[in-house]
């Protein structure tokens, strides 16, 4: 199928697109969720904002020791970036599993958090490593954490007027380590399940995919980790809470696997 | 609006509306009819093409994102009616039957093989996984890109 019409406007700055956001508008980034959307009109918006033109948006940096990822920096770009993979390692193992090299080519850090899809890679490892998300408007900028943002599959408390600018991700302690895991049926689909992990010594951050709605942070398991628990009892922990067998099963299986990597 | 897009070298410059995808004006504005369109929805990897060379979905961005960027189709393959070593593996492997993922799975690996010129065969079935075919069971395709891709390096065309 074909998109239905909408007008389009392809801004140049935060300060043009912040002007032209509201009930009415949907922002266009990389386009690898939004435009199958429109393609099967799903979503049918009046105006769409191209941000891809918005070129202070496109950076990958490290400022007083935290990863700042500018919100159209292209999952590619994220992906090739030493500095997260020396320091960020986390993010360099989600995004490799992020749709096919043809889709990171075009989508975005961003829009993988926007979007919120509850199979994306990238929410789910950002929630592990304790991320806070920057949302601009005309009203200000307020920064948000996952659990504040994160509030259904593809459900945000993204304002309608708001753009999600920025994403820090926060030093991670000395000797931290780091896991991903995840299960699909064949590589680059959607994945039914999966666990991030971050382990530095008395400290964890650890977040399951496909056990719930949204990313969630397995508290329980990280105070067990950090008080010297074995992965796999620090996995049964992480998904206990889930109702469904298979998928507790699943969940419990790759959190082991994400912590057993974070734990070498 | 008017566009104006580089393809294969050449400019083709049009009047499109914002939600022609850029796969419809690849096939429709240009008439490279190349490039194929499956699914519409990012899945089968049939429209792939190359921005600035890499390798992406053409059904997945609209033709307006591409105003003043420089594509490269399968018809930009070939040089001068002489078979690019993919197109020509591809050929003496059998890696096609009917033909309509090919140009795809060709714009997909040509970006593959630059990047990883001696790929191993697992690092090659996971950049495979972005393009479906339904007729050779991909066996043939995988043998037609390692076979190329040691033409490519110089080496042995038949052996390992």
């Amino acid at each position: 199928m074909k998109p239905a019409r909408f007008d389009y406007a392809a801004p140049a700055t935060v300060d043009e697109t912040l002007g032209l956001l509201d009930d009415d508008a949907t922002v266009l980034a990389g386009g690898q969720s939004l435009v199958p959307l429109l393609n099967l009109r799903l979503a049918q918006p009046a105006l769409v904002v191209d941000i891809g033109g918005v070129a202070e948006l496109d950076y990958i940096r490290a400022e007083d020791g935290a990863l700042r990822i500018g919100a159209t920096t292209r999952q590619a770009a994220l992906e090739r970036s030493q500095l997260a993979r020396d320091d960020w390692p986390l993010l360099h193992k989600a995004v490799r599993l992020v749709g096919h090299p043809q889709i990171r080519t075009r989508g975005t850090v961003g829009g993988s958090v926007a979007h919120a899809d509850p199979a994306a890679e990238l929410p789910v490892a950002l929630t592990a490593l304790g991320a806070r998300f920057h949302l601009a408007s005309r009203r200000g900028v307020r920064s948000l954490g996952a659990a504040e943002l994160f509030l259904g599959p593809l459900y945000t408390s993204r304002e309608p007027d708001e753009l999600l600018v920025e994403i820090e991700v926060p030093a991670q302690p000395d000797g931290s380590a780091s896991g991903f895991a995840e299960h699909a049926r064949t590589h680059g689909d959607f994945a039914t399940a999966g666990a991030a992990a971050v382990v530095a010594p008395g400290r964890a951050g650890i977040a399951l995919l496909g056990a719930a709605p949204v990313p969630v942070r397995a508290e329980a398991a990280e105070r067990a980790l950090a008080a010297g628990a074995a992965p796999h009892e620090a996995a049964e922990l992480a998904a206990a809470d889930i109702d469904d067998d298979y998928r507790r099963a699943l969940c419990t299986e790759l959190a082991r696997r994400a912590i057993a990597e974070a734990t070498p | 609006m008017r566009i104006s897009v580089e393809i294969n070298g050449r400019a083709y410059e049009d009047d499109v509306e914002p939600r022609t995808l850029l796969s419809d004006f690849i096939r429709h504005h240009a008439g490279l009819t190349g490039t194929k369109v499956g699914c519409e929805q990012g899945v089968c990897g049939a429209c792939t093409v190359q921005l600035d060379g890499e390798p992406l979905r053409s059904c997945l961005m609209l033709a307006v994102q591409a105003d003043g960027r420089s594509l490269r189709t399968v018809e930009g393959l070939a040089d001068d009616g002489e078979l690019h070593p993919l197109q020509r593996a591809f050929h003496e492997a059998h890696a096609l039957q009917c033909g309509f993922c090919t140009p795809g799975f060709l714009m997909s690996m040509e970006a593959f093989l630059r990047e990883r010129p001696a790929p191993a065969e697992h690092e090659l079935r996971e950049a495979l996984a972005g393009n479906l075919c339904r007729c050779t069971g991909y066996v043939a395709i995988i043998e037609a890109v390692e076979s190329a891709a040691r033409e490519m390096r110089g080496g042995d065309v038949q052996g390992g």
